[in-house]
């Protein structure tokens, strides 16, 4: 990939150039209806330049990786920086800092083949066979190399492997969910899964309606991860708060949530998917985002670092050109002491949520969401589940919504994206007053 | 080309697919987004390989590559059947995939300017011209606008004898402006939000919209906004503006007739549909006046082709006929399945088949999914509504995983009073479930407001495919509506 690298930077004159160089082996197995619908395999591998002249940008990506190809991308990214006008808030491609190098690639994941995934799949759904249900869900394995070079003398590379499995079972009038994902595909347990989505499915037959209020809620993991990754991708970079769009604006060292809640970005955690560096090739930096409450920091790369006195690029670009700003994609929200089974014993009445569906902002500044809950919502009743419940709307805060964490899961969950290396580890969560908004009919 | 096609089709049925199609796409983007006076990203991305769909022993395999050469063609026909002989191993019945579909045929998107022949200096002086507008207005802390030209290239080749050669040309223009106060953020965009608006057509699709003379109103409305009510929250009447409704037919009637959801192939990601088969035919979905039909073939439709991804001819489909549900978009296999479950259902593909690039399976996708025009002028349409809301420009969506309960934002929002528009409200949302929703709408705008607007981001399918979708649309009105769901 360096060698890529290197004949695209020596092709681009340009006062400075950067490239990235993607390769991507990914093999994802789809099944449906208790049988394997689509089974897709990808080979593919990307270069972007960023050309610099005179503070004036441009940027070309292509998959032709023949010496004429490569410099006949070097020169489009430098014929568009020539039609450029210069960005006044432009400084500089970043210098060289040191990488770390992380060691995250299973062999036999990167070479799993069709049989294994089937294989996987095939457990899932002889579990819910058994309990004459029907499966859906992936098998995903993929290998990806990412290098990352610019001619001030960055050279960054990471490789990594993924699998990831993911269940949902269904009945008539249920359904039940439950996914994994790791480095290594032999650390996952299929059947574990599958039995635990058929368990789920099983226990939320015959739901019923309750009315839409504010209810105390029992959020599992992957419905934590969700409202995390929007509370990043709303307001912890640092552009939507340079441009007025976050809700840290003006609130930095201030109380923005509940004293429970402390979250942080840290790219070089194994708990997530390990990335050692950003898309410009700066190493990336563990950020203390909310402190118990308290608003610490937004992430930078080096242009918004470049527009404040005294930062520095903190390891959060996304692939030039990038107008939303940079973006914290490995976070984590400290776990607490309690486990499910202890939030469910402590609740008088309440609601048990597996995760959501179709989260999207209603009110950006104000981080308010609204989605549905899918895939096994329950109600409690005197510390127990005591009856499957139609799925739910949500119009809620996030913030407002963390504030009134009772409690906190001592586990974290590593919840996959679905692109790239990006991941979010959050842990269970009760909260009260947790505000619902509508129903529906299943 | 027709070496490497044959290349491949030879090579799969050798190892023994009994069914081979190969797509060789090539696709060429040029993005520029001006924010704030500058030129925020300029960029030129080119794209191109090959991707093989075989059937083998009764199941489907997929296998992709960027480089197209002999020994990579090769390479990726055996691991495509190798693929499919896995698949087989959890397969419940051999797929059906109909008829044969035989076409030998070219299609290009009809275009008076090649969008790419523009000098790229017209261009950014048109953003900037807009950009300048915009921030003429105090109050306006971003102001960011965009043009986006896509040209695909594809090649279709199939064991039964089909060879289709396309050329699909894009081109879109969006302007977006923020004001800011302290907790409030407040957006206006025009032509529409999200990603701008996009049509099959040249660059003569761009200048029409006058950019620049539509930045300062939508700058003024923003700031507006600030200090606008909120809106309440009641049941009432509310008019949806067309680019409104055309999500809301892209979220409640284009997605619940993709036929792959209803058979639960999407279960587990994007969901299913409340649209089961028992519906087809007599279900009433909207009100007598409500008439949806799928449309490959509208001019400057953003889903407008000559050939879906599986070489069916593109054609035009009642959906929706006097508020009745009639049909579904399909794909080869699931039309062959729903024929076998209801006789009076066509045996044939409507084309609705579309793969996000050479990398990606087709699946099925909306092409231009739209509800025909009425009778009425927008102002008659207001002067005809005692007390409601005029709901326009989406800012947020979201829909359950059976595409029944909705709940929509829009950036702006008038009150309606006495049949004439009031207050300007701020934070308008407006929930509901679908078919409660289509059958309480009483009235829709005629021809003279309908457009199709082009929606180039929806998602679907796993590894994530991203569609480009036409909606035409006039405003229409509907009945006991919840609006103002938001605390």
């Amino acid at each position: 990939m360096k060698g890529i690298a290197d004949r695209v930077l020596t092709a681009a004159k340009a006062d400075q150039a950067e490239v990235i160089v993607t390769a991507i082996d990914g093999h994802l197995t789809r099944f449906a209806a208790n049988a394997i619908h689509q089974n897709v395999s990808e080979r593919n591998v990307t270069v972007r330049v960023r050309a610099v002249t005179d503070r004036r940008i441009g940027v070309a990506s292509g998959n032709d990786l023949s010496d004429g190809g490569l410099r006949r991308l070097a020169g489009r990214a430098v014929r568009i920086a020539g039609l450029q006008r210069a960005n006044p808030d432009f400084r500089s491609l970043p210098e060289p800092r040191p990488v770390p190098t992380v060691d995250a690639i299973v062999e036999q994941t990167a070479n799993a083949t069709p049989g294994d995934r089937a294989a996987a799949a095939a457990e899932v759904i002889e579990c819910a066979i058994g309990e004459g249900l029907e499966a859906a869900g992936a098998v995903s394995t993929e290998l990806e190399e990412i290098y990352v070079g610019n001619t001030l003398g960055v050279s960054a590379y990471h490789g990594r492997t993924a699998a990831a499995i993911v269940a949902v079972v269904m009945g008539a009038d249920s359904s039940g969910y439950a996914s994994d994902a790791d480095l290594d595909l032999a650390r996952l347990d299929p059947e574990g899964i599958g039995r635990a989505a058929t368990e789920k499915a099983i226990r939320s037959r015959r739901p019923v309606s309750i009315e839409p209020g504010e209810y105390t809620v029992i959020l599992e993991e992957d419905a934590v991860a969700d409202m995390l990754f929007y509370l990043g991708y709303l307001g912890l970079g640092a552009l939507s708060v340079q441009e007025g769009r976050s809700f840290l604006c003006g609130r930095l060292g201030e109380a923005v949530t509940g004293e429970r809640i402390t979250i942080w970005d840290d790219g070089l955690d194994p708990r997530g998917f390990v990335l050692p560096f950003d898309f410009e090739g700066v190493p990336k930096e563990k950020v203390v985002l909310i402190e118990r409450g308290i608003a610490r920091a937004a992430v930078h790369d080096t242009f918004t670092a470049g527009r404040e006195e005294g930062a520095r690029s903190t390891g959060h670009a996304l692939p030039a050109p990038n107008p939303l700003g940079p973006i914290p994609v490995h976070l984590f929200l400290a776990p607490g002491d309690a486990t499910k089974e202890e939030m469910v014993a402590s609740t008088d009445r309440g609601i048990w949520v597996t995760r959501f569906h179709y989260t999207n902002p209603v009110h950006p500044v104000q981080a308010i969401l609204t989605g549905m809950t899918r895939d096994g919502t329950f109600l409690i009743e005197d510390g127990a589940i005591a009856q499957p419940l139609r799925n739910l709307r949500f119009t809620q805060g996030i913030l407002e919504a963390f504030a009134g964490a009772e409690s906190i899961g001592r586990s974290l969950k590593t919840v996959k994206q679905d692109w790239g290396n990006f991941a979010v580890c959050a842990p269970a969560m009760k909260i009260r007053g947790f505000r619902f908004t509508g129903t529906t009919e299943f | 080309m027709r070496e490497y096609t044959d290349r491949a089709i030879d090579r799969a049925r050798m190892k023994g697919a009994t069914y081979v199609d190969i797509r060789v796409v090539r696709r060429e983007a040029e993005e520029i987004t001006v924010k704030n006076g500058v030129v925020q990203a300029l960029s030129s991305d080119e794209d191109g390989g090959f991707g093989i769909r075989v059937l083998a022993d009764g199941a489907w395999g997929f296998a992709s590559g960027n480089r197209l050469s002999r020994t990579e063609i090769d390479r990726v026909a055996e691991l495509a059947v190798s693929i499919a002989k896995a698949s087989a191993t959890a397969k419940v019945h051999d797929v059906e995939l109909g008829p044969p579909e035989v076409h030998v045929d070219t299609y290009r998107t009809p275009v008076e300017i090649d969008p790419f022949s523009v000098p790229l200096e017209e261009k950014i002086s048109l953003l900037l011209e807009a950009d300048k507008e915009a921030r003429a207005v105090a109050g306006i802390a971003v102001a960011t606008g965009s043009l986006g030209f896509l040209r695909t290239t594809k090649t279709f080749a199939s064991s039964e004898g089909s060879c289709i050669e396309q050329e699909i040309i894009e081109s879109g223009l969006g302007m977006t402006v923020y004001a800011v106060a302290r907790g409030e953020m407040q957006q206006r965009s025009y032509p529409n939000s999200f990603g701008r608006n996009q049509g099959t057509a040249g660059y003569e699709f761009i200048l029409p919209w006058d950019l620049a003379g539509n930045a300062r109103r939508i700058s003024e409305e923003a700031v507006a906004l600030l200090s606008a009510p909120q809106c309440p929250s009641r049941m009432t009447t509310v008019i949806l503006d067309g680019p409104q409704l055309g999500l809301q037919i892209h979220e409640s009637c284009g997605h619940p007739i993709e036929l792959d959801r209803v058979f639960g192939t999407e279960a587990a990601f994007a969901g299913t549909s409340f649209l089961t088969p028992e519906k087809l035919g007599s279900f009433q979905y909207g009100s007598e006046i409500v008439q949806i039909v799928s449309d490959a073939l509208t001019p400057t439709g953003l889903g407008t082709y000559g050939y879906d991804d599986e070489g069916v001819p593109a054609q035009r489909t009642d959906i929706v006929k006097d508020g009745i549900f009639v049909h579904y978009l399909t794909s080869r296999e699931t039309a062959a399945r729903l024929r076998a479950l209801r006789a009076n259902a066509p045996a044939r593909s409507n084309g609705a088949m579309r793969a996000d690039g050479w990398n990606r399976l087709p699946i099925i996708r909306m092409n231009n999914v739209s509800l025909m025009p009425g009778e009425w002028t927008l102002e008659d349409l207001i002067a005809d509504t005692e007390d409601g809301v005029y709901l326009l420009t989406n800012k947020s969506w979201s829909i359950d995983d059976r595409r029944l309960n909705f709940q929509f934002g829009t950036e702006l929002a008038y009150e309606i009073v006495r049949g004439r528009l009031g207050r300007m409200l701020k934070n308008a949302t407006y929930t509901g479930m679908t078919p409660a929703f289509w059958r309480n709408c009483d009235a829709i705008c005629n021809d003279d407001h309908w457009r199709v607007w082009g929606t180039p981001n929806c998602g679907k399918g796993q590894p994530m495919q991203v569609a480009h979708t036409g909606h035409g649309a006039a405003p229409a009105r509907f009945r006991n509506v919840q609006v103002g769901v938001m605390k």
